[in-house]
């Protein structure tokens, strides 16, 4: 399994060939429709992510030591920037993701949906991905 | 004076920039309208030239920008056919003057006494009625709305008894632009005795309410959707009732007397104005008005009103593409979904392409409940938008559901 710098490192690459928002945007679209479907059974409203003007469910286990995500969403630009995140912090370490950074959003020229007044909660998933992290990682102490 | 599209739009500043490298599309007016340089003029000179507290200086400045603020009231008495200056009471928009009367109206309101209110209602409606409610054990009807998106006139009817004490509707829905037929309304709740009080903070870029003629008891409204600034609006009350209804704040200006045993209330309209006021906005919002008035609201209406119907037509050839709020009263909103496709990515795609739209449930969740999905894109065309920008909307929805399917 890669880790979490070499995965932004191949999502950089992949978005540079892009010269335009709009090829973006369609590749965006485009990983959010290959996002491996969440078990429908876990859409549930406690899985519910607060701040997006879409839904957004997002479930995470413990697997051999490592963190799976699996999430979905009701629209399709959000399931894009979750499929993206999924990709970076899925099947890795607790303490990995705890000090990723995420500059990589920015390089792939996704910064605007960085921000705490969009509507998309892209802010609220990293946090709530990392906050699941952090708790794995206590419980793994224990 | 005729109707110059190319000299309006020189009006406004902000219409001349760009967004994500494209020139702006601003379809987001029900949110707030875009401001003419005369206003801004008006907010500069007030700072640069004639900044004073109000109503209590001796020296001159303090005269100035008094007589200023107190003309800005005259001008919004004239635009709304006020009887008197003193019913019109300076707010800070819209939703403090819903607040100001249904503090009111817990002191008149007990068990067994009924509320109504309408389901095309932004939240800033029904909230304050539901506190209202919950204080004094009155009860909160609901008039219920027709797939159309317009109210349901017979269940009103129906609604109404001894016991209606308050009725509250919006003058124009702001998620659907339906009209409603307030007269109808106020003439039928006065029959049973009621007091009405309407939101008019979508209607008042559009249309200019004579609020003599209508009778209505309260009406509210905000300067930011009629180009005039943002924390600034008016409450219209009738004197007998605005004596009737206890202060809302407690404060400098709202007093005659203190003493520690016993305070009396200064007259109208100061009774409600507690505190230093938005002078600034005050005087722009009259500036606002004056603008407006020049342009004409007929000109407005027909202006919007092709617009609207432009607009309809050309999206409605969009395959898959659902308008809500059908009526045949409606303002220039036009809240629409694509088949399949969430109204945040179209929202979202259209920004790129330098079109502000509204996504969401525009503060209306129960409508959104009504017709079952999560949000609408709302396009909201103001009198300074044109046919090119209608186009614009169009090839963006287009490319947006080729991108998004």
């Amino acid at each position: 399994m890669k880790d979490i710098q070499s995965i932004q490192e191949e999502l950089i690459d992949e978005f540079s060939l892009f010269d335009d928002w709009m090829e973006r945007y369609e590749h965006m679209i485009s990983l959010g429709k290959n996002l491996p479907l969440i078990d429908p059974s876990l859409k549930t409203d406690d899985k519910l992510i607060k701040g997006c003007q879409s839904k957004v469910w997002l479930h995470s286990e413990l697997k051999d030591g490592k963190v799976v995500f699996t999430a979905d969403s009701d629209a399709i630009i959000t399931k894009g920037i979750v499929a993206i995140l999924v990709r970076v912090f899925s099947n890795q370490k607790p303490e990995d993701i705890v000090e990723a950074d995420t500059k990589f959003i920015d390089e792939i020229g996704l910064k605007e949906h960085l921000s705490p007044t969009r509507a998309n909660g892209l802010v609220s998933m990293l946090k709530q991905m990392k906050l699941y992290a952090v708790a794995y990682q206590a419980q793994l102490k224990q | 004076m005729a109707f110059n599209i190319e000299s309006i739009r020189a009006d406004f500043p902000i219409l001349q920039r760009q967004v994500n490298g494209k020139p702006l599309v601003y379809l987001d007016n029900a949110a707030t309208s875009q401001k003419p340089q005369l206003v801004i003029d008006a907010i500069v000179d007030y700072y640069s030239n004639y900044n004073a507290n109000i109503h209590r200086g001796v020296h001159s400045l303090s005269q100035e920008a008094t007589d200023r603020y107190e003309e800005a009231r005259q001008k919004i008495r004239q635009h709304f056919n006020i009887a008197k200056a003193h019913e019109v009471i300076f707010t800070s928009g819209t939703t403090h003057g819903i607040n100001l009367v249904a503090n009111g109206f817990a002191t008149i309101l007990g068990q067994g006494d009924e509320v109504i209110v309408s389901a095309l209602e932004h939240h800033s409606n029904i909230v304050p009625w539901q506190m209202l409610c919950e204080k004094t054990g009155a009860e909160l009807k609901v008039i219920p709305m027709t797939q159309e998106g317009t109210l349901d006139m017979a269940a009103y009817s129906a609604l109404l008894s001894g016991n209606t004490k308050l009725v509250f509707v919006n003058h124009i829905s702001n998620a659907l632009g339906t009209i409603n037929p307030i007269e109808d309304i106020i003439f039928k709740a006065h029959q049973v005795g009621a007091a009405v009080l309407i939101d008019g903070a979508q209607a008042c870029s559009h249309i200019k309410p004579d609020l003599q003629a209508l009778n209505v008891d309260f009406y509210v409204t905000s300067a930011h959707k009629m180009c005039g600034p943002t924390g600034v609006g008016i409450l219209y009350g009738k004197e007998e009732w605005l004596n009737k209804l206890p202060p809302y704040q407690g404060g400098g200006e709202m007093i005659a007397e203190v003493s520690f045993e016993k305070t009396t209330y200064a007259d109208l309209p100061h009774k409600f104005e507690a505190g230093t006021p938005n002078i600034c906005g005050g005087i722009a919002f009259g500036t606002a008005i004056d603008y407006l008035n020049q342009i004409g609201f007929h000109a407005i209406e027909k202006h919007e009103h092709e617009l609207l119907e432009y607009a309809t037509k050309e999206l409605l050839k969009i395959e898959g593409l659902k308008i809500y709020g059908t009526g045949t009263e409606k303002t220039s909103v036009i809240s629409f979904n694509l088949e399949g496709i969430h109204p945040y990515d179209v929202g979202t795609i259209l920004d790129k392409m330098g079109i502000a739209v509204r996504t969401g449930h525009h503060c209306a969740q129960p409508i959104m409940t009504f017709f079952n999905i999560p949000g609408t894109v709302r396009a909201s065309l103001a009198f300074y938008n044109t046919k090119e920008e209608v186009d614009a909307l169009v090839a963006g929805v287009r490319k947006a559901q080729q991108m998004l399917r």
